[in-house]
């Protein structure tokens, strides 16, 4: 650590140079922190689910429903505990171009089924207690700047028509999978405009023992195999899972855009590195003429690409967590719980220091190398 | 008086190391510039072509795709009579009404839990008609009373028993695969048809999603619009086919378009600071070079506009090296949902000229703006000291 002065009088030869590959450096690594945590948000919105919680849609598609009536037949089914039910209902906002999700919920038991959503007890009572309540997640009213206790008309894309609600009840999830861009209203509302046609779009059960999850996903799907709403039961985890895979290879497109990166930066500093190197030829020279050992030497340049490299990476790396930590960025609704993950911090420190090994290790060898006789008269 | 072109052209081959490095940099740039936007390029045309000008697309009023929308019997039949539908050369109105849902696909290779949202659209005889783009390239038509469909030659291939003469099952039944289509590249190639009447009662019951129709009069589309519009029996909007499938296109196009231009942006400002590095050692170790240039009366603007061009030059051969990086995924499939109407698309990259132009354009961007202040520095530089 002695030569750490040395080291960075070196680097302050060139202050402009030294920045720009220090920049270089930070950009390069926070891109790399944002397109890893695009893939480690898919991947965990995929591994999300209570494992006491099974989800039933229809085996057709996600887009048929199944009666209303199957609720009770759910509970009666031995080791079910709870069940509750929700509708996919288009809504639009405005001009409709800020996406959020409209559920028609049964709200009682959804509320109890999701103790993830958190909110204050009294406005609680007060979305269950009225008819045409809304209840609203945090970042969504911050997003259109709604208030407790507004009225808000959505156009139904496929309920048509105006449907306006009160807002009265706003709640943060506590697991950040839950999504927050979304307004939750009376399923029963919505039964009653419609002329009761009797639908749920998916039913969510809890279960007692998490290790009965499989066969009792089975003795539900098997119970309605031959009527005309056959289900399709299975973990809460492998529904959200089956959402995941909807992003196709956009994700591996991501992973392979990021090594681009890292791999075109790697290249910038490396030359930046070899550059300022080769300047300082006879300075080496001179180093080596008043006693500095080869390894020493060799130590001094590798160290000089250890700070450019980890001083980017704690920015980049840094800048990365700190920045989207602070805008709650979530990619527009579409990548709730967007957080750079302590294994992207990890691997992006790894990729810094391999480029510190890359860019230092050629003009390194060089320097121990280096022939003093020859250098020094080479020179001017 | 100008410096010779050759001069640069000489120089730069004096430093083929750190030339290459700054190259090869803009160069990963340039093709990250060019993939990503032939991604979100070949996503748009995809829509872009499923929609045909001289087609018009009848959904219920307020629907926002064709998934959300419904339409019955009636109201369908009223639309096949309008004036403005144009007739096939046996007499019969050239009129498709559609079924339209997703239904869940096993992908090849994954387990029960990875799948796709494909499209299943229950067509009628016309349609094939109607959408002049689709044309069935291996085997024949579904039988028109029989559980038959044809699938689009992107799914083909992507899920389990996609193939012609296999049987897919779906909707509690099985379905033969009599052939399959090609659709020019359009999002109808991610589709399952079959026939309307065949796939009613097996999913949603009596109602159609969407009406599709060839105009009489292509031009006279507003026209078709408001006289549907205004009928009081109809609650529909019409949409020109073009249009809509676009404005399908618009949010995912977006979100990926936006990744493109952050992304390469983020990329292009360290790549600049590569060529500026490179470009500030070119003039720091051509010092007395440039001093002498100075001295033999060479304006010190030619010399700022040779070191420019000195890194254009640099920039353009990374850009060229970009574009041979990049042109390889033209054609390469990508997949993944389309959010507008939450089915998986596949299509395929698209890297046309104009794209590679501008990633050219985009690099001797890259170059000039990274050597212009070190071009500055040695056309300022103090000639007496210089020489010393």
């Amino acid at each position: 650590m002695k030569y750490l002065p040395l080291v960075l009088a070196n680097l302050g030869r060139h202050k402009k140079r030294t920045v720009l590959t220090i920049i270089s450096v930070a950009l390069a690594l926070f891109l790399f922190a944002s397109l890893q945590t695009v893939t480690t948000t898919i991947a965990s919105a995929a591994n999300f689910g209570n494992a006491r919680r099974l989800v039933s849609t229809n085996a057709t598609g996600i887009v048929f429903t199944l009666p209303i009536a199957y609720a009770n037949r759910l509970q009666a089914q031995p080791g079910v505990e709870a069940v509750t039910w929700a509708n996919w209902f288009g809504g639009r906002y405005g001009d409709g171009k800020r996406f959020f999700a409209t559920f028609a919920i049964d709200p009682k038991s959804y509320l109890e089924m999701y103790p993830e959503m958190v909110m204050p007890e009294e406005q609680k009572q007060a979305f269950l207690r009225e008819r045409t309540a809304a209840l609203v997640g945090k970042s969504l009213m911050d997003a259109f700047g709604w208030k407790l206790g507004q009225n808000i008309t959505l156009q139904g894309t496929i309920f048509p028509g105006d449907w306006t609600f009160t807002i009265r009840a706003v709640y943060k999830p506590t697991d950040p999978q839950i999504g927050e861009d979304v307004v939750m209203f009376h399923h029963e509302y919505m039964e009653e405009r419609l002329g009761r046609p009797g639908q749920a779009g998916w039913y969510i059960v809890k279960i007692d023992r998490t290790d009965r999850a499989a066969p009792i996903a089975k003795a539900i799907d098997d119970q309605f195999r031959n009527s005309s709403y056959p289900t399709k039961t299975g973990t809460e985890q492998a529904f959200n899972a089956s959402f995941a895979t909807m992003w196709g290879n956009v994700s591996l497109l991501m992973g392979t855009i990021g090594m681009a990166v890292v791999f075109a930066i790697l290249l910038v500093t490396a030359n930046a590195m070899m550059m300022s190197a080769r300047e300082r030829t006879r300075e080496v020279a001179v180093l080596k003429t008043i006693g500095f050992g080869d390894r020493t030497l060799f130590g001094v340049v590798m160290l000089e690409a250890g700070v450019v490299a980890i001083t980017g990476a704690v920015i980049g790396l840094g800048g990365a967590k700190v920045l989207y930590k602070a805008t709650h960025f979530s990619g527009g609704g579409f990548l709730p719980g967007f957080d750079v993950t302590g294994s992207t911090l990890a691997l992006g420190s790894a990729v810094a220091l391999v480029l510190m090994v890359a860019s230092g290790v050629v003009p390194a060898i060089r320097a121990a190398r280096l022939p003093v006789i020859s250098a020094l008269r080479q020179v001017e | 008086m100008k410096i010779p072109f050759v001069y640069n052209w000489r120089s730069v081959l004096q430093r083929p190391a750190s030339t290459a490095f700054t190259a090869v940099g803009i160069a990963l740039v340039v093709a990250v510039f060019i993939g990503m936007l032939a991604l979100a390029n070949g996503f748009r045309a995809a829509l872009a072509r499923t929609g045909s000008d001289s087609n018009a697309l009848v959904l219920r009023r307020g629907a926002d795709s064709e998934l959300s929308s419904g339409i019955d019997r009636p109201t369908a039949n009223l639309i096949a009579t309008s004036p403005h539908v144009a007739l096939a050369g046996d007499g019969h109105p050239l009129v498709s009404p559609e079924v339209y849902v997703l239904v869940p696909l096993v992908r090849v290779g994954g387990d029960s839990t990875k799948v796709g949202n494909v499209v299943v659209r229950g067509i009628s005889e016309k349609a094939w008609d109607v959408r002049a783009n689709v044309r069935v390239v291996d085997g024949h038509r579904p039988t028109s009373g029989r559980a038959e469909i044809c699938i689009g030659s992107k799914v083909v291939g992507r899920y389990d028993h996609a193939a012609v003469g296999d049987r897919l099952r779906f909707a509690g039944r099985n379905w033969d695969i009599v052939c399959q289509f090609s659709a020019g590249g359009s999002a109808f190639e991610s589709e399952i048809w079959g026939e309307n009447e065949q796939f009613m009662p097996v999913f949603r019951g009596e109602a159609f999603q969407s009406v599709s129709f060839r105009l009489k009069d292509p031009a006279a589309f507003e026209e078709a619009k408001r006289a549907l519009e205004a009928d009081k029996r109809l609650q529909v909007d019409v949409h020109r086919e073009s249009t809509f499938y676009v404005q399908q296109s618009q949010l995912l196009g977006d979100i990926l378009e936006f990744l493109a231009i952050v992304i390469t942006s983020i990329m292009a400002v360290g790549a600049v600071f590569g060529a500026v590095n490179t470009m500030y050692a070119a003039v720091a170790g051509r010092t007395p070079e440039i001093a002498v240039l100075l001295t033999l009366g060479f304006h010190p603007r030619s010399v700022l506009a040779s070191f420019l061009v000195e890194s254009a030059i640099i920039a353009a051969i990374g850009g060229v090296i970009g574009c041979l990086i990049a042109l390889p995924v033209n054609g390469f499939v990508a997949s993944t949902t389309n959010w507008s109407s939450f089915s998986e698309i596949a299509f395929n990259f698209r890297v046309t000229p104009g794209l590679l132009l501008a990633g050219l354009i985009f690099a001797v961007v890259m170059g000039v703006a990274g050597g212009f202040f070190p071009a500055r520095r040695a056309a300022k530089l103090p000639v007496v000291q210089a020489l010393r």
